[in-house]
């Protein structure tokens, strides 16, 4: 059985509380020092397998930009795979907030506009 | 929403269409004002949260994770469904006591006359001016946010290896930005012994990506000729000197810096509205109403927030106020000061006025880190409010809530001050 203590700065919110997280066998089985069960959720989250959401931006057709998000976090180890492939995503305008560029980005996730373009 | 229509006569108008604009502006609607304009200097509504593409606004808000895009386009889509005016590309030139504003734009330059103003201007970045560093002024560098414009609006990455001067949150975040888009960041220098940004973003930031951040640490060359080739940063020793011998030599095409923001101040100096010199903006009640009768300011115009969800609620507070003005006239005000005292580096709001109704907020920050601390309110010899931390850093702002039978008893000016070790 292998079991020790992991210390990470929950990443939620502003509070950045310091969350201290006894791991065992790769789980996590006791949390504490978090304010709320955000903190304990990522605290589970983040000894197992890190998650992240990727803000970055798409090329349009008509040479603007317009800035994007995956919907849910994707793995950390993922983030640079995944990033090649939005670089390579080209959307025509009219862009909406909320839009769907991309259906599986990668680990599941949609890519989806955060901002409107004419 | 009146798009691009402008009179010359408003009962309220609102210089800057950022989220303190925007949200002050709907208050004071929903609070019975009607005839008010809103004058932006850009295309668009939304402020420098445009370009504020990576999310964690409004967590306090909306209970939701967005970006800085989405998080204006929810008070841009409620300033629709009111009848206010907005006139964009319009840029405010100056204001008078009396309240005539005159502004720019593409038809010529206008005066306006208004019932109340609300300044909500934002704030804009510290020069590089300021910092003085040696060496020769070659391209490849930019502040923090000039960056974010390049690469967020623009679609313009500014190079490939990089060098942070700054741990301002602006600076982690570009960090990161520059990082996704395949730039190799070498380092983040900050002179003080801590960073100035939230600790949330020297993890996501920076220590997801092995960044190293250097503390106590300062640029000390800048090479290059034409472009930037390079930097040397140099340990600091107590009185922020160069140590000899700590030299750190990287190669670089690209210098951010990211050395914190000043309130954004120019118009409310041309009306000779007087400002703090601890928060360098307006000094203000506690319903944001400068010294000069009928005359607002909220959001970084008047301190320079972490969190834009706080500048919200208090544009909110700014933009009620405007509307009773417009809708009861002006008050009488019996007030009293707040003075940061001991290791407190401002308090916000400037004065409480009792005759006004309802608890009061102060918003403070440290001026170090401190541990095992106790933060008091003090007025007439006696703590009237206080709170206990474990840690307070000056990166983080503090609030501590002042009741309102407690402000009712006021007869001496209140400070706040920090103890440590309690
Ligand atoms: C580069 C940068 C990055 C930032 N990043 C973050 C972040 O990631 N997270 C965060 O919470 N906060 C961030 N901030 C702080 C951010 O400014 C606030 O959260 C929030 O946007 C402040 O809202 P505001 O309306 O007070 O100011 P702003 O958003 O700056 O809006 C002010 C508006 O007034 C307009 N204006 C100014 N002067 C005039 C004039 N004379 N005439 C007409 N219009 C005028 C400007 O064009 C602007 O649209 C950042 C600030 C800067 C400068
Ligand atoms: S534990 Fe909760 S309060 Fe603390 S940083 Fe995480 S989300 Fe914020």
């Amino acid at each position: 059985m292998s079991e020790n203590i992991k210390n990470l700065t929950c990443i939620e919110c502003p509070m950045g509380c310091s969350i201290t997280v006894r791991v065992e066998n790769g789980v996590a089985i006791e949390v504490s020092g978090n304010n709320c069960v955000r903190g304990k959720l990522y605290a589970e989250n983040e000894v197992v397998c890190p998650k992240r959401v990727i803000t970055t931006t798409v090329r349009l057709t008509n040479g603007d930009v317009v800035s994007v998000k995956t919907n849910m976090p994707v793995e950390k180890s993922k983030v640079f795979e995944i990033m090649q492939k939005i670089n390579k995503v080209v959307a025509s305008a009219p862009v909406r907030i909320g839009d769907v560029l991309v259906e599986d980005i990668g680990c599941g996730a949609s890519l989806v506009a955060t901002d409107d373009r004419d | 929403m009146g798009e691009n229509k402008m009179k010359l006569n408003y009962d309220i108008v609102v210089i800057g269409g950022g989220p303190a604009g925007l949200a002050a502006a709907i208050s004071a609607y929903d609070n019975g004002a009607r005839d008010i304009l809103v004058i932006e200097r850009e295309k668009r509504l939304g402020g420098i949260l445009r370009q504020c593409i990576h999310n964690g606004f409004g967590l306090t808000r909306f209970k939701e994770s967005l970006s800085g895009p989405e998080y204006s386009a929810r008070f841009i889509e409620e300033l629709k469904k009111r009848e206010i005016d907005v006139a964009l590309e319009t840029t405010v030139l100056s204001l008078t006591q009396d309240k005539k504003v005159q502004v720019i734009n593409e038809q010529g330059v206008f005066t306006i006359s208004a019932k109340a103003v609300i300044l909500a201007m934002g704030c804009r970045e510290r020069s590089r001016g300021a910092l003085n560093i040696p060496g020769s002024r070659p391209a490849g560098i930019y502040s923090a946010g000039t960056a974010q414009k390049y690469i967020n609006l623009n679609g313009y990455m500014p190079g490939k290896r990089v060098v942070i001067l700054g741990s301002g949150d602006i600076g982690l975040i570009m960090a990161r930005r520059m990082t996704l888009e395949g730039a190799k960041v070498l380092a983040v220098s900050e002179i003080m012994p801590y960073s100035s940004g939230l600790k949330r973003n020297i993890v996501q930031c920076l220590n997801d990506f092995d960044i190293p951040l250097y503390l106590s640490h300062t640029i000390t060359e800048i090479r290059g000729d034409k472009r930037v080739t390079g930097v040397t940063i140099s340990q600091v020793d107590e009185n922020k000197r160069p140590i000899k011998g700590t030299e750190k030599h990287f190669e670089c095409d690209t210098i951010l810096f990211s050395v914190g923001l000043i309130p954004e101040n120019e118009i409310t100096k041309s009306a000779n509205i007087p400002l703090s010199p601890r928060t360098r903006g307006a000094v203000v009640y506690q319903n944001r109403e400068t010294l000069v009768d009928g005359i607002f300011a909220c959001g970084n115009t008047i301190q320079v927030h972490d969190l834009v969800d706080f500048v919200s609620e208090e544009s909110e507070i700014a933009g009620k106020a405007a509307a009773t003005y417009i809708l009861e006239g002006a008050k009488e005000k019996d007030s009293v000061a707040t003075i940061n005292g001991n290791n407190i580096g401002y308090v916000l709001p400037h004065r409480i006025d009792k005759n006004q109704k309802g608890h009061v907020k102060l918003f403070f920050r440290v001026t170090s880190t401190f541990r095992n601390c106790v933060i008091n309110v003090v007025s007439g010899g006696e703590v009237i409010a206080s709170k206990k931390r474990n840690i307070a850093v000056p990166g983080e702002m503090e609030t501590l809530i002042l009741t309102q039978d407690k402000i009712a008893l006021l007869s001496d000016d209140i400070t706040v001050e920090l103890k440590e070790g309690v």
